[in-house]
């Protein structure tokens, strides 16, 4: 009965639609600048309590930096004065004019400065190493890994130190100070911990029990202490261990410290590339006949860098932040040269030494910073698959 | 045919030199013998150059007087009285203070940042994220310096100190707050946490067989929480409250009474817990990310509440991903402590490897000592690690 009600019903219908509607826009709290506001921040009642502490917060500490370092921060000056708040009688920022001065300092550290041309080229040579390293579609990269693991390290050395043989004039390490100190201590970390640290990897994945042994105690002894403890060893112990005449100087031995420390720790990124390459590559390479040394070069090592670049970089931003410590064995890295100053009478205020660290940070988050994007960048492009 | 196929094929006679088996020997007594030779060379140096510079060698210096203070000590020491070896102990006791108080606060900031970069709330997520880039951008040294001499030593000075609830005071030389003193009586309290400790585990216990045996479960929060607080807290009203405090009084030049935080112990714990926490996050938030969606959906569908999802099933599966790399920060952490020398707590590096190696000019035997501590830290968890790994390893079928 219900059936024929229905029926009945249908016929009678004055009017059915034909098309479907148009669908309706979503409501306008669901989409645009509200809906997301309303997804993003305001989902639930802890999240509305919590955007509303965050906010709170930043609209303290955004204003409170913006002020420090550009609002009320002094821009011109010749002495402490000029950021001293009891002579100023206003809020004094970020002290500028102190950096300025102490700016070459920073850089260069002690190196005289009629020879600081040399300094400059170093970072130039620098720069274009890295450029031509880093930059995939660069042309001949097999050149520039020679230029950047050969010919630089020889070129810069002879610069820096000088050879009286060819009219360089020697300046002596301990002049060496600042942002040139520390660059040299990470490039030279990192021009020798690849290598090494190759060398040790294959030397724990080898099938000889003493080279195994040997590579084995020696990663694990140098990850197992700290690095303080390294570059201590390297600068009282080292001294010891060569006859008196070759001791080296106090640079050299931060560097053998630091070269020690970083090949240990890439052995273990390394091995870890190695350990991802299947058995058959392996296979395959010995059975068209390659030897060990060949099998590595051309199959092996090239496939296992290439997925390890990106934690090959992490590493390197961890050398780059470690090479701070050697501050603690008397080298005047950027970061001793900012201690040095900082409590220079001249400018001595209550917001040098922050101006002083803000320096150093920028420094280090520029490069720490920049080389973090370009491990993100190519682990992207390794995930993608490379379609070349 | 068959003449050929039978004719033993004889292996090709290789020289002796191309034989792989001589080879690898050949190789591997080369590498001792460079080893045994640079050894060698070392040792009969150091010797050489030891007894030109009158230095002693041996562990006697282990029983001679230190006669240098040391300005945090946990337990006794004077300078006048006190040996090197007593000295070694201040400095690991030191160590392992800032190292496992450390440890607490950057776990707990870790799981927060790290969990709060996964937050729905975009502001929340954002900010975690920019803490943990900034943060992990910055040499580790860098940001102590920064603490101690920017933050800690620009506090005011005696005089002016800042009064934190009229009990604790705060400039420049450090944290002065209460001492707690433990009258007699106060045994009784501690025998009354012991007890409550050991019967909450057993109470979780023989709940959770309980729980697989019959399906029952039992208030285990509740009677931990009671067993552990309660407990302590009546035998302490019964004994009578035996606690008191000694007050930190502030003169005009210093304060005396109480116990004092000094600012190279915050400065070296703030440091290293945010460092650290940075890292810690990272590690959590990936831990988080391996436990595929699949498996939160799953567990609703089985009818868990979201609460119930997180804990019994995202949680158990994310840890076994996250303890590896977190005792490896651990351990990061406690190495990262030697930066103390910086800014001169007195840690184990600070103590031993800086003052009495000055002392001393002992570097073979005090560098050795100090790295074989290190050592065993760091080789003792990795093999607690190595356990814990094959107990927790998936047992797939």
């Amino acid at each position: 009965m219900t059936m024929a009600e229905g029926d009945l019903a249908v016929t009678q219908l004055a009017f059915v639609r034909h098309a479907t509607i148009a669908p309706q826009p979503p409501p306008a709290t669901m989409t645009g600048a509200i809906g997301w506001l309303r997804a993003n921040l305001l989902s639930t009642p802890f999240n509305i309590v919590l955007t509303a502490i965050i906010a709170l917060l930043l609209a303290w500490a955004i204003p409170g930096l913006l002020r420090f370092l550009i609002l009320d921060a002094v821009w011109t000056g010749v002495d402490r004065n000029a950021c001293l708040e009891s002579v100023q009688h206003r809020e004094i920022g970020a002290c500028w004019p102190f950096v300025r001065e102490w700016l070459p300092y920073f850089i260069y550290g002690s190196y005289p400065i009629p020879l600081r041309w040399r300094v400059d080229v170093f970072f130039i040579m620098l720069a274009i190493g890295i450029v031509w390293l880093l930059w995939l579609n660069a042309p001949r990269r097999e050149l520039g890994t020679v230029y950047f693991f050969v010919v630089l390290p020889i070129a810069s050395f002879i610069l820096l130190s000088g050879w009286a043989a060819i009219g360089l004039q020697p300046v002596d390490t301990v002049l060496w100070g600042g942002a040139l100190v520390t660059i040299v201590v990470a490039s030279v970390g990192i021009v020798f911990s690849l290598p090494l640290g190759i060398l040790l990897a294959l030397g724990r994945r080898s099938h000889m029990p003493a080279v195994r042994t040997l590579s084995l105690i020696f990663i694990e002894f140098v990850r197992g202490v700290p690095l303080v403890t390294v570059l201590f060893m390297a600068s009282v112990m080292l001294p010891l261990f060569v006859p008196e005449q070759y001791s080296p100087d106090k640079l050299l031995r931060a560097l053998i410290g630091i070269a020690i420390f970083a090949s240990a720790y890439m052995a273990e990124v390394v091995r870890a590339g190695l350990q991802a390459i299947p058995n058959g590559q392996y296979e395959g390479a010995m059975a068209v006949g390659l030897g060990y040394w060949q099998m590595m070069r051309l199959i092996v090592l090239p496939q296992a860098l290439r997925i390890t670049i990106p934690n090959i970089v992490n590493t390197y931003i961890g050398l780059f932040k470690d090479t701070t410590l050697v501050f603690i064995v008397g080298i005047f890295d950027l970061l001793r040269t900012i201690e040095v100053a900082r409590i220079d009478p001249k400018w001595a205020t209550p917001v040098t030494s922050t101006t002083g660290y803000v320096v150093a940070a920028i420094f280090y988050l520029i490069f720490c910073y920049g080389m973090s994007r370009y491990a993100r960048a190519m682990e992207a492009r390794l995930a993608r698959g490379d379609r070349h | 045919m068959s003449s050929e196929l039978s004719a033993p094929s004889r292996p090709a006679r290789v020289v002796f030199y191309n034989d792989p088996k001589f080879r690898s020997i050949a190789y591997q007594l080369f590498l001792c013998a460079v080893v045994v030779f640079l050894v060698y060379g070392a040792a009969s140096n150091a010797i050489e150059n030891l007894t030109r510079a009158h230095i002693a060698s041996g562990f006697g210096f282990w029983n001679q007087t230190a006669g240098f203070d040391i300005s945090q000590t946990l337990i006794e020491y004077s300078a006048r009285t006190s040996t090197y070896g007593r000295a070694f102990w201040v400095g690991l006791l030191n160590t392992l203070l800032v190292a496992g108080i450390g440890i607490v606060f950057a776990t707990i900031l870790g799981f927060v940042v790290g969990i709060s970069r996964l937050s729905r709330n975009w502001l929340l997520a954002k900010i975690a994220g920019g803490y943990v880039e900034t943060i992990r951008n910055l040499p580790l040294l860098l940001q102590l310096l920064f603490w101690y001499n920017a933050v800690l030593k620009a506090l005011p000075d005696i005089r002016e100190s800042i009064v934190i609830g009229g009990v604790a005071f705060l400039n420049n030389r450090g944290l002065f707050v209460p001492q707690p003193i433990f009258k007699g009586g106060f045994g009784a309290v501690e025998i009354a946490i012991l007890a409550g400790l050991v019967g909450a585990i057993a109470f979780y216990a023989w709940a959770r067989k309980r729980q697989e045996r019959t399906g029952q479960q039992a208030p285990v929060l509740r009677v931990v929480l009671l067993l552990t607080i309660g407990l302590p807290l009546v035998v302490f009203a019964f004994a009578g409250f035996p606690l008191g405090f000694d007050f930190p009084q502030s003169g005009r030049f210093n304060v005396t009474g109480g116990v004092e935080i000094l600012p190279e112990f915050a400065a070296l714990l703030f440091g290293l817990s945010v460092y650290t926490a940075a890292f810690i996050a990272e590690v959590v938030r990936a831990g988080i990310l391996a436990v595929s969606h699949g498996q939160t959906e799953a567990a609703y569908s089985l009818g868990l509440q979201p609460r119930q999802a997180l804990r019994l099933i995202v949680v158990p599966q994310a840890m076994r991903v996250i303890i590896p790399p977190l005792t490896s920060q651990y351990l990061n952490l406690t190495k990262n402590s030697t930066l103390a020398v910086a800014i001169g707590y007195p840690d184990l590096v600070q103590v031993f490897t800086g003052t009495v190696l000055n002392q001393t000019g002992q570097a073979v035997e005090v560098v050795a000592i100090t790295m074989l501590v290190y050592l065993t830290i760091s080789l003792g968890t990795s093999f607690l690690m190595n356990i814990y790994n094959s107990h927790m390893a998936l047992r797939e079928r």
